[in-house]
């Protein structure tokens, strides 16, 4: 029977579709007929996006009221399932929300998850998903073999966003039902951190620190390449962790997935983690003193070498040509 | 106030890890540690029954072979007892069965006021465990915590959004995973690592609570080499070699 109806959860910042429900979409579309988009709020500012990524319906939940997406959406989900329209696969963005969402509906449809996948191939009934492990050295090839729908969750960047698709998304409501005791938790207040210049996952350069710098202090030379660059600062799980910079800095398997014409690594050994989410890089410029860091092993170029000698001579050589 | 906490006892990230030939699942039967991860989460609890001046922090753990090596280490941190579920039927679980199993281990210890979790795990990284138990136990939850307080029965919670961060309020019992950052964990003592050899650690099959056929809907069908990315000219720095990187810069046309 295949695969012909296929959701995708999507998600929206600033008013638009983020770029990881784009992916999903144009892939879904070539995978099913029958795509539709499922979101938090009341889908209208966005739909026609959706649509022109393949999304022929989209189903809102309307205002969550402060409610965390995770258990409202996936309560909204197995209703509009319960009410017939069940489908083959639902597709899921490797995001905070997207992980809550398919993992309250794992219990609810008693169905089993399969996550950080980077491709999904479908062969006759059969829908296998590959997954990068040992900091992606190795590609898994894992297989649902159980009742759809299948619940599959998908990294960044792991396809490309392509409109035209032409679809309606029609706008159709998913209200979500009584959440009795599981909804207990809500949102009191939002905080957004300020970031300047380009975007960590969208820019050409990304110049990123880690625990090499020595201090948080040192950071500011990352901050300052970067600039130079035209680029965004980046950072590894460990200076993240030691509260040096916020988490939106962080590059890796728990942070953002990075593919920059140019990847800078100063300081950073390249623990599994963190190769994860910067080995797609087209380049990458490693500076370490510890020549047997594993960041060596993916560098273009590697310099064995104090970073706080070479970078300061870089920025000054930078700054002189401009 | 009584908490309990999920921890995994996993293989040493620092030694390289290996794929079992005939299920290409991770293996596990060598010695493991708690997950680095999981001490966070561990930390948190201590000081939130200590804040709350009474109370206990139990753990509960899925592991081959009975395997308590890395409950040992939280134990010696503070926690007061274990329930630790030891299962040859349970290895290569799926997410959904392992929060199924430490729902039902957690039910086993009593009432509790919260149950925390890390967010993932450092081997299998899933990631979906915390807000699977939530469901299964039918508790509201709160996903990647980096801060919590507990004032008069409500939890406030700041959750990591991809923005920034929200302030979330939550009424107890709750799940909530927490990010690696949210507390600096201690070191066991001398004193604590004694203590904790005489811990009592309940150590079940997941027969004994209840849990009678398990079966996951998922297959590892191959296993292949990702294509190698090529290391490229490594140099030892002599004071110039920040022109390599203006001209390697130059080259591609970034500057």
């Amino acid at each position: 029977m295949g695969i012909d109806n296929i959701w995708v959860f999507a998600q929206a910042a600033d008013g638009a579709p983020t770029t990881g429900t784009l992916e999903l979409l144009t892939k879904a579309r070539s995978l099913g007929a029958n795509v539709s988009a499922f979101i938090a709020g009341d889908g209208a500012g966005v739909a026609a996006a959706l649509g022109d990524h393949g999304a022929a319906k989209v189903y809102a939940t309307g205002d969550l009221a402060g409610g965390l997406p995770g258990v409202a959406v996936s309560a909204a989900m197995k209703a509009v399932i319960d009410g017939g329209d069940s489908p083959d696969l639902i597709m899921f963005p490797q995001s905070y929300e997207g992980r809550d969402v398919m993992s309250r509906l794992s219990v609810k449809l008693d169905r089993t998850v399969l996550t950080n996948s980077t491709s999904i191939t479908v062969e006759g009934d059969a829908v296998t998903v590959q997954t990068p492990v040992f900091g992606g050295a190795k590609l898994v090839n894992s297989t649902f073999t159980g009742e759809r729908p299948f619940l599959a969750a998908f990294r960044p960047k792991s396809f490309v966003a392509e409109a035209g698709a032409g679809a309606g998304g029609e706008v159709v409501s998913a209200p979500v039902p009584d959440l009795g005791s599981t909804g207990g938790a809500t949102v009191t207040a939002v905080h957004v951190e300020e970031t300047s210049g380009p975007k960590l996952d969208e820019a050409a350069v990304v110049v990123a620190g880690g625990r090499g710098l020595g201090e948080s202090d040192k950071f500011e030379m990352i901050e300052s390449l970067a600039k130079a660059l035209k680029g965004a600062p980046g950072a590894s799980r460990a200076i993240v962790d030691a509260g040096w910079v916020p988490y939106s800095y962080q590059v890796g398997q728990t942070g953002k997935v990075v593919k920059p014409t140019v990847y800078i690594a100063a300081g950073i050994s390249g623990a599994t983690q963190h190769m994860v989410g910067m080995k797609g890089s087209k380049n990458i410029i490693a500076i370490n003193k510890d020549k047997e860091a594993p960041i060596f092993g993916v560098a273009d170029l590697g310099i064995v070498g104090d970073v706080h000698k070479v970078l300061p001579q870089l920025l000054a050589a930078l700054q002189s040509r401009s | 106030m009584n908490v309990i906490v999920c921890v995994k006892q996993i293989p040493d990230p620092a030694l390289p890890g290996e794929l079992d030939p005939s299920t290409n699942t991770l293996k596990r039967d060598g010695k493991l540690i708690l997950d680095e991860s999981d001490s966070y989460g561990v930390e948190m609890a201590l000081q939130l029954v200590t804040a709350a001046g009474g109370g206990e922090v139990s753990l509960v753990s899925m592991a081959p072979n009975d395997e308590t090596s890395g409950l040992r280490t939280a134990l010696a941190m503070g926690a007061a007892k274990a329930v630790l579920v030891s299962d040859p039927s349970l290895a290569g679980a799926d997410a959904l069965t392992t929060a199924k199993v430490l729902a039902a281990a957690s039910k086993k210890l009593g009432d509790v006021d919260l149950i925390i979790a890390g967010t993932e795990s450092s081997d299998g990284y899933t990631g979906t465990v915390p807000e699977q138990i939530a469901e299964v136990l039918g508790l509201p939850s709160i996903t990647f915590a980096k801060s919590i307080e507990i004032t008069d029965g409500t939890l406030k919670v700041a959750r990591q959004t991809e923005a920034g961060y929200d302030e979330v309020t939550c009424p107890l019992p709750a799940v909530v995973s927490v990010t690696a950052g949210v507390v600096e964990p201690r070191y066991p003592s001398f004193k604590g690592i004694m203590a904790a050899k005489s811990k009592p650690v309940d150590t079940v099959t997941a027969g004994d609570l209840g849990i009678e056929s398990v079966s996951w809907a998922q297959q590892i069908t191959s296993v292949e080499d990702a294509p190698a990315r090529e290391a490229g000219e490594v140099i030892e720095d002599d004071g110039e070699t920040f022109n390599k990187i203006v001209e390697f810069l130059d080259n591609l046309k970034v500057i």
